[in-house]
């Protein structure tokens, strides 16, 4: 049933001879030709771009007010590519091979590869339009190093890359605005997709102003809506992310890929009290010069947790730089998960270093002596006194890690220059998502996703700066080729009309949940059960995941779901502004969702990535895979009921890649 | 702590609107203002009220979303930063707190505190990019080396988040902080040369058009910027604009 349409053909060559291939749209057919974006990240904006300047129509739709604001812009540390610029053996194989085994083998080979090999272009398409990465000296391109792998390929502006390749897309985007080209809808919520004869005709999208719904077919749709990570409450991602689109697409006949792999990121600034309604990263580049530790000694935890002793009165020898010590190969650059789980079994062990027990040291003294002593012989500085070499090691630091360590000081006031950081892993990013075959294609014909609405290359743990360079790969140079093998036979089709009986009932179906919600006579506002629901999730399908609390946690989905159908509390009306409606639609999918992860982390009885089955373990307590069973991706498709999914399986063939265990030991 | 809020209440853009008087207690220091606000959103929703509209997303002072004008200044009273990344240690028990919207014809009031920015994205979508086209098909990005100054001053104008502060802080309601940064950026970079002048010209004359204020030279646009974008960007853009209209045929 699950057709991955995988080209035959060497590794290396899948990617061209399916480009040269696949059949083409002409350009005139092109005009008669309309498609949806939804989602105006590095993925939307990037295909929404490419697909006008092809001479596709293109309407684009974001909740914000504006595209430039989608949450791509706030990844921080940088984009992979295997440009080799730093002559240290790197290359598009090395990648592949990297993103293979950082995705603790559940991705596919031939997407991997071919992300690998586009990853080139799209540093050289980034410099084109004016984004300002980082540069040396000499005046070429900077890089450094991300966890998980052992060159130096990270590209990256300050701390704000991020903003700088979806600012990139925005230009992109907006030059097409202008000529006409993309029509732009922001402050719109896709509700609905509308499916026409078995095929994705168009959306139904409500008008976040006004409230007004409004119908909008094409001939194609494609879902660049992000992740999901908000289903835990508290995560990195911004509070209007969320699953909605995804999940309509999915209740529609879309299947759901290995919901259950979520990225939980190591190091995000530790959560302060119950007020608390996001959390905020620390880019993983931090892990490139800061070294991570607890006291080697629970009575110095303790008393740093009491407020009687500080970080800097505890000697080398009582320090236990863990990373360093259980994965010297890796050290403080060993992948997410593996850097988050080992800060949990630290936490859980009784040497955390806050109020709550739950963080860990990211301490930056040595870098600042290395780097103060390397300065000061730039500068000929021979006898420099220790405080001219700390002076020194801190502007370098400052200079490649200044916006970072001042969002520090914002947020938990206190000095990272003076006081090692205090850090704890959080919800990051989220590896699963919608099935997509090779094509980029769901279930559903003519319904696409991509970025990271789509499962497709990060296994069950992505590596830090890949997803800035899938999202662009997906929207600049693998989607705007893959959508016309289907959409070429489409030029005769004509446009599609919105007022079709499909369209009707789409838009009624959508009516009547907004009506559900809005005339609830309840008594709480919708933030307290999503609160509840990030609760259940965090705590038993978090870092950790067990048979038990699975079970227990679908139990308690299932129940704070029947309580929020009975009891949430929407002010207003459902026409206007009503941005406590708009969360309300997001929180209940959420609900849904949250059960199909757990039930899909109940069935997959090994340890993989950031999925770590407490029954799976080897005697060092480090994830132990099952190739054997379960070397497949779970397809979940709808039935009615989350629990009552049906699940497909379509097998991972490793013909290039030796399967192994995970060590960077 | 205990604070009296007056929050700007406004139902819509031709709505006349007014001030109303909230008290929240209990608010911790290390809540965000956002925080604060959810909190008094949750009070008025369990008291079956309307709770107060605003704009926010990312809480990480990076999307640019949030955007409230506190005790008379935008972002409140802290130096570079947004609105969300304002703390609640940065006020005192007992204070009152006044919160409005940015106010400017060009922002137009959605409600409450939201308002419309879409003028911003209309003179990005003027000339704000570097007219290439997205095949990946262009040059090596090593083939044109940029001195380190050069392309750090590029991202320092770069950093704009388009949250609008200098509109609402500028007497005038002027954009030209936001246009120049733009314009800086790709007029610092070679990839900006080719469209220099034009670029320059048009996106002034549809900030022109979008009805923000001219520009006085009063600098607070800089200080009120959460990202530090610098005056010098503006001195280039009517540099840039100048030479555009001069140039013209």
């Amino acid at each position: 049933m699950l057709e991955s349409k995988i080209p035959s053909g060497p590794l290396a060559d899948k990617w061209t001879s399916h480009k040269n291939h696949i059949n083409l749209v002409n350009p005139a057919n092109k005009r008669l030709i309309d498609v949806i974006v939804v989602g105006t990240g590095l993925a939307g904006s990037s295909a929404a771009a490419s697909l006008a300047e092809m001479g596709y129509n293109v309407k684009a739709f974001c909740f914000q007010d504006s595209p430039r604001r989608a949450h791509s812009i706030a990844a921080q540390g940088g984009i992979n590519a295997a440009k080799n610029y730093q002559n240290d053996g790197d290359s598009v194989y090395r990648l592949f091979y990297d993103t293979i085994k950082g995705g603790d083998y559940r991705s596919r080979e031939a997407n991997v590869h071919r992300l690998a090999e586009v990853s080139t272009s799209i540093i050289d398409q980034c410099v084109a339009q004016g984004v300002p990465f980082a540069r040396e000296y000499g005046g070429l391109l900077d890089n450094r190093s991300f966890g998980g792998v052992q060159v130096s390929r990270t590209f990256y502006a300050k701390g704000q890359t991020g903003q700088q390749l979806l600012l990139g897309a925005y230009s992109a985007l907006s030059r097409q605005i202008s000529k006409g080209k993309v029509q732009m809808f922001t402050r719109h919520e896709m509700m609905d997709v509308v499916i026409v004869d078995g095929k994705c005709r168009g959306i139904i999208a409500r008008n976040l102003i006004t409230g007004e719904l409004e119908r909008h077919a094409a001939h194609a749709v494609v879902l660049a809506s992000g992740g999901y990570g908000n289903v835990f409450f508290l995560s990195t991602n911004a509070m209007g992310s969320n699953v909605s689109a995804a999940w309509k697409a999915h209740r529609k006949g879309a299947f759901m890929a290995n919901p259950c792999f979520t990225q939980i990121h190591p190091t995000c600034i530790p959560v302060s009290g119950e007020h608390q309604s996001k959390l905020t990263l620390m880019s993983e580049s931090l892990r490139n010069d800061g070294r991570i530790w607890v006291p080697a000694r629970k009575e110095d935890a303790e008393a740093i947790r009491k407020g009687t002793l500080r970080a800097n009165d505890i000697p080398e020898e009582n320090r236990d730089y863990y990373l360093e010590r259980r994965y010297p190969a890796f050290g403080n650059l060993v992948p997410r998960d593996v850097a988050s789980r080992a800060a949990k079994e630290r936490c859980d062990a009784g040497y955390g270093v806050n109020e709550t027990g739950e963080a860990v040291f990211l301490d930056y003294a040595s870098a600042i002596q290395r780097y103060g002593k390397t300065e000061a012989n730039i500068r000929g500085l021979k006898n420099a006194s220790n405080e001219e070499v700390t002076a020194l090691g801190k502007e370098v630091v400052k200079a490649k890690y200044g916006n970072l360590f001042d969002m520090y000081k914002q947020i938990a006031a206190d000095d990272p220059y003076e006081t090692p950081m205090k850090i704890y892993p959080a919800v990051h990013y989220t590896m699963g998502g919608l099935w997509v075959d090779y094509n980029l294609m769901t279930t559903v014909p003519g319904l696409y996703a991509t970025g990271e609405s789509n499962f497709s290359d990060h296994g069950a743990n992505r590596l830090g700066a890949s997803a800035l360079m899938q999202g662009l790969a997906d929207g600049y140079f693998v989607l705007p080729y893959t959508i016309g093998d289907y959409l070429s036979n489409d030029i005769r089709t004509g446009a599609i009309d919105a007022n079709s009986p499909e369209f009707e009932t789409a838009e009624k179906s959508v009516q009547d949940r907004i009506d559900q919600l809005i005339n609830n006579q309840g008594t709480k506002p919708v933030d307290d059960f999503h609160r509840r629901l990030g609760r259940v999730m965090w705590n038993q399908c978090g870092m950790s995941r067990s048979e038990e609390g699975l079970k227990q946690a679908i139990a308690d989905i299932r129940a704070l779901r029947e309580e929020f159908y009975q009891d949430v509390r929407i002010p207003g009306t459902a026409k206007g502004f009503n941005p406590e409606l708009d969360k309300a639609g997001r929180v209940a999918d959420f609900m849904e969702l949250g059960e199909l992860m757990c039930k899909d982390a109940l069935e997959r009885n090994e340890s993989c990535g950031g999925h770590f089955r407490e029954e799976f373990q080897t005697a060092e307590g480090e994830a132990l895979r099952d190739d054997e069973n379960f070397a497949f991706v779970s397809a979940w498709e709808y039935t009615g009921d989350p629990s009552d999914s049906n699940l497909h399986k379509e097998d991972l063939k490793f013909e290039n890649i030796e399967l192994k265990q995970r060590s960077y030991k | 702590m205990d604070l009296t809020l007056k929050v700007w209440r406004q139902n819509g853009p031709t709505d006349q609107g007014k001030m109303e008087t909230h008290s929240v207690t209990g608010v911790s220091p290390d809540m965000s203002f956002l925080e604060m606000m959810d909190m008094l959103n949750d009070q008025i929703i369990r008291a079956g009220g309307d709770p107060v509209a605003f704009d926010h997303d990312c809480r990480e002072g990076i999307c640019g979303m949030c955007s409230m004008f506190i005790n008379g200044e935008a972002h409140g009273p802290s130096r570079g930063v947004t609105t969300c990344q304002l703390h609640m240690r940065s006020f005192k028990d007992g204070d009152t707190i006044t919160i409005e919207p940015w106010r400017a014809a060009a922002f137009p009031v959605v409600k409450d505190l939201a308002v419309d920015r879409s003028s911003f994205d209309r003179v990005i979508q003027a000339g704000g990019y570097i007219s290439v086209n997205t095949s990946g098909e262009t040059l090596d990005a090593n083939a044109i080396p940029i001195p380190k100054p050069q392309a750090d001053e590029a991202f320092n104008a770069a950093t704009c988040i388009g949250c609008g502060a200098c509109v609402a802080t500028c007497k005038n309601a002027s954009a030209m902080l936001f246009v120049a940064a733009k314009v800086s950026q790709f007029a610092l970079l070679p990839q900006g040369q080719p469209e220099r002048s034009k670029r320059a010209k048009r996106m002034v004359e549809q900030m022109d058009k979008e009805g923000f204020g001219n520009c006085t030279n009063t600098g607070a646009c800089a200080v009120e910027c959460p990202k530090g974008i610098d005056l010098s960007t503006i001195a280039r853009m009517n540099r840039d604009y100048l030479s555009a209209t001069v140039k013209e045929d």
